[in-house]
């Protein structure tokens, strides 16, 4: 196995990384005596898995595209100076993070949900946190390493342990207002017959999402990353339930660092998992998409459609992998990543994978880079619409396609208007 | 209207002139028509008049109501009253033709220093000029052009020239891959808007769109020069004769 050879000494990176830590707002949590023991052993196991693993380097794989060193190196986090208005959410009920730790007095819950603070969670015998915790992410390191978000599990600050029950709506909203890191542990948990509507804002740095869908759970999980200054790894760790929907859509623009990964398996039959996303990146942005797909269970249906607008220096990676195993037969895999580059030293750089052991599955994708259409631009500026707003139009029409995933159509025309914003202030 | 001297005209690529020396003048209320054979340098005139990319003007000038258009952007042109019916009209998948109608007309009055049109007055009008053209409403709600047949799409390039009322339409060969009852269609929307303040140059392959569209004038293009102008009869005389003596006169 991979993951033992690189117990080698070259890869120590780990524990300078865990040596790091001791910032502002982070620390090695695997030895406080005071959380609950189930607490501390998944810190400490998730510490060892880590340290297994080392600290993902360049020559990795899995980070040929993306340089890691500025996800690894000591966070110098300054955050947003002020925490950005979050108009169009306003009227929705919200969990708020600030720096790194939940508050109560910001957050009003929605009827269908209970919900604690990990914070609190990992002190008592919680059930949901006890059996859930790392549990998901653990799984996920199987066939790839993903050393930072078992980083993540060691290290957690705070986070929701969320159960729903009912239909709710739910605004997420992590801040960062000033020095301090956090790393945000989600635990999700979505019961049979409820649906959740889930929409993350704000500053996402290291954060994980560990989710479980019931048989017949739905979950519409909309994250909105816009202009982050502190470079975020982020994951989603979903097992998903027969018969259980999962949609997650991803707006991010700009940001200098970016690294999505999103690792859902098939665990019931007849289950859908929808993954979108649009990356719209200028100056010298690096915008990292990866995502791991297993199927385990038979007629499942995966959907992968990511549209990426690149301008300057910046950078859009797509990496998508569908992991079929024998006997998950009738998977329906559909997946496409395509880009525009808006200008000459823009970059897009994709990846997908197939990796198929049933014999009766329909897995396609397709990838494309190209220009905005040359002819179409001229013919709409030939109509009397100046260059910027034809642009414009081209643009929300190529990146259209990925927020047509969102099922809300409230919450998909928030989308469109904030490709709109991100064309006109370029 | 219209006022092209000397127009010189090479390919931004590679060293290849195409116009050599074009001379042509419309005025307002009249109806121009320039035919010649394939690779006489017609359809690059409509382009190059509308300011498309990848050519290089060499020489000589073009004016429209006495405004340089060949220093302006291609959006520029269209505010000015320049508009290109396109011989291939480009389907654009994503933006709906009515959003995109809108964003052009506004456009250009906004440029003109014209009140835009709200969305009910512009409903109400695109919809009396599609009636006109026998085009329905879905047809002005599908992307534009994207599915489209021949006839229907140079149809709504002649909705397009009704909806945005330009002083000087230029007509790239607007039928071609039509068939009669379509071309007849087609034809009746520019009569429809032929009026004292337009000028119209029709670039065409054949005289039976002329039977529907009567020129003013008729211009005989080739190797990048008019070689000849004539009234409607010129037209009928290249139908019967073809092209050869003309080209071997010049």
């Amino acid at each position: 196995m991979k993951r033992h050879q690189t117990l080698d000494l070259k890869r120590t990176g780990a524990e300078k990384l865990l040596a790091a830590l001791p910032m502002p707002g982070v620390e090695d949590r695997t030895e406080n005596r005071a959380e609950a023991g189930w607490a501390r052993e998944a810190r400490a196991l998730a510490r060892a898995r880590m340290l297994v693993a080392g600290a993902p380097i360049k020559r990795d794989e899995y980070w040929k595209y993306t340089d890691p060193s500025a996800l690894t190196a000591p966070l110098d986090m300054v955050g947003e100076g002020e925490a950005p208005a979050e108009a169009p959410f306003a009227d929705i009920a919200c969990a708020r993070f600030v720096n790194g730790a939940f508050r109560a007095d910001l957050t009003t819950l929605p009827d269908g949900i209970s919900m604690i603070p990990l914070s609190e969670a990992l002190y008592q015998d919680l059930g949901i946190a006890r059996t859930f915790y790392g549990v998901l992410e653990a799984a996920g390191q199987e066939k790839v390493a993903r050393p930072l978000a078992a980083l993540n599990t060691a290290c957690a600050t705070d986070g929701m342990v969320l159960q729903a029950t009912g239909t709710a709506t739910l605004h997420l909203r992590q801040d960062h207002v000033g020095e301090g890191a956090s790393l945000l542990h989600h635990l999700i948990r979505v019961e049979s017959g409820a649906e959740l509507t889930l929409i993350e804002t704000g500053t996402t740095a290291n954060t994980v999402m560990e989710i479980e869908l019931a048989d017949g759970a739905i979950l519409h999980h909309l994250r909105v990353q816009i202009g982050e200054r502190i470079p975020a790894a982020t994951h989603i760790f979903a097992r998903l339930g027969a018969e259980a929907a999962f949609k997650t859509f991803t707006l991010t623009a700009d940001g200098q660092m970016t690294r999505n990964e999103v690792v859902m398996e098939f665990a019931g039959d007849h289950a859908a998992g929808h993954i979108a996303g649009a990356v719209m990146g200028q100056a010298k942005s690096h915008i990292d998409n990866t995502i791991f797909v297993t199927h385990d269970a038979v007629e499942c249906e995966i959907r992968q459609v990511f549209k990426q607008v690149l301008a300057d220096r910046a950078t859009g990676v797509f990496q998508g992998k569908i992991f079929v195993k024998e006997g998950a037969q009738k998977t329906d895999g559909y997946q496409k990543s395509q880009a525009v580059l808006l200008t000459d030293g823009a970059e897009f750089l994709v990846k997908p994978e197939l990796e198929i052991y049933a014999d009766d599955v329909a897995c396609s994708h397709g990838s494309t880079t190209g220009s905005l259409d040359e002819r179409a631009l001229f013919y709409l500026r030939s109509r009397g619409v100046p260059q910027a707003a034809a642009e414009a139009m081209l643009v929300a029409a190529f990146v259209d396609e990925a927020i047509e995933e969102i099922a809300d159509a409230t919450l998909a025309d928030l989308m469109r208007e904030e490709v709109a914003r991100w064309m006109a202030t370029r | 209207m219209l006022e092209i001297k000397g127009l010189q005209v090479k390919l931004e690529e590679e060293d290849k002139q195409i116009l050599k020396g074009v001379d042509l003048t419309v005025e307002a209320g009249k109806v121009h028509a320039i035919m010649g054979p394939n690779g006489s340098g017609k359809s690059t005139l409509s382009y190059v008049l509308a300011g498309r990319d990848g050519y290089e003007v060499t020489g000589g000038s073009a004016t429209l109501g006495g405004e340089d258009i060949l220093e302006m952007e291609p959006e520029e042109r269209a505010a000015e009253g320049l508009f290109l019916a396109f011989q291939y009209p480009v389907e654009i998948p994503g933006v709906g033709n009515m959003t995109f109608l809108r964003t052009a007309l506004n456009s250009q009055r906004k440029a003109r220093g014209e009140a835009e049109l709200t969305a009910p007055e512009f409903l109400k009008l695109i919809r009396a000029k599609g009636k006109e053209l026998n085009i329905d409403a879905d047809m002005l709600k599908r992307p534009v052009n994207v599915g489209f047949s021949g006839g229907e799409k140079k149809r709504n390039e002649i909705l397009q020239m009704a909806m945005l009322e330009p002083k000087m339409c230029i007509l790239d060969e607007t039928d071609s891959g039509l068939d009669v009852d379509a071309m007849k269609l087609v034809a009746s929307g520019v009569n429809a808007l032929r009026d004292e303040g337009r000028g119209f140059l029709v670039i065409t392959h054949y005289q039976r769109l002329l039977d529907h569209i009567k020129p003013d004038v008729v211009h005989i293009m080739y190797d990048g020069r008019i070689v000849e102008t004539g009234g409607p009869d010129l037209a009928l005389k290249v139908e019967n004769d073809g092209y050869a003596d003309l080209i071997n006169a010049a």
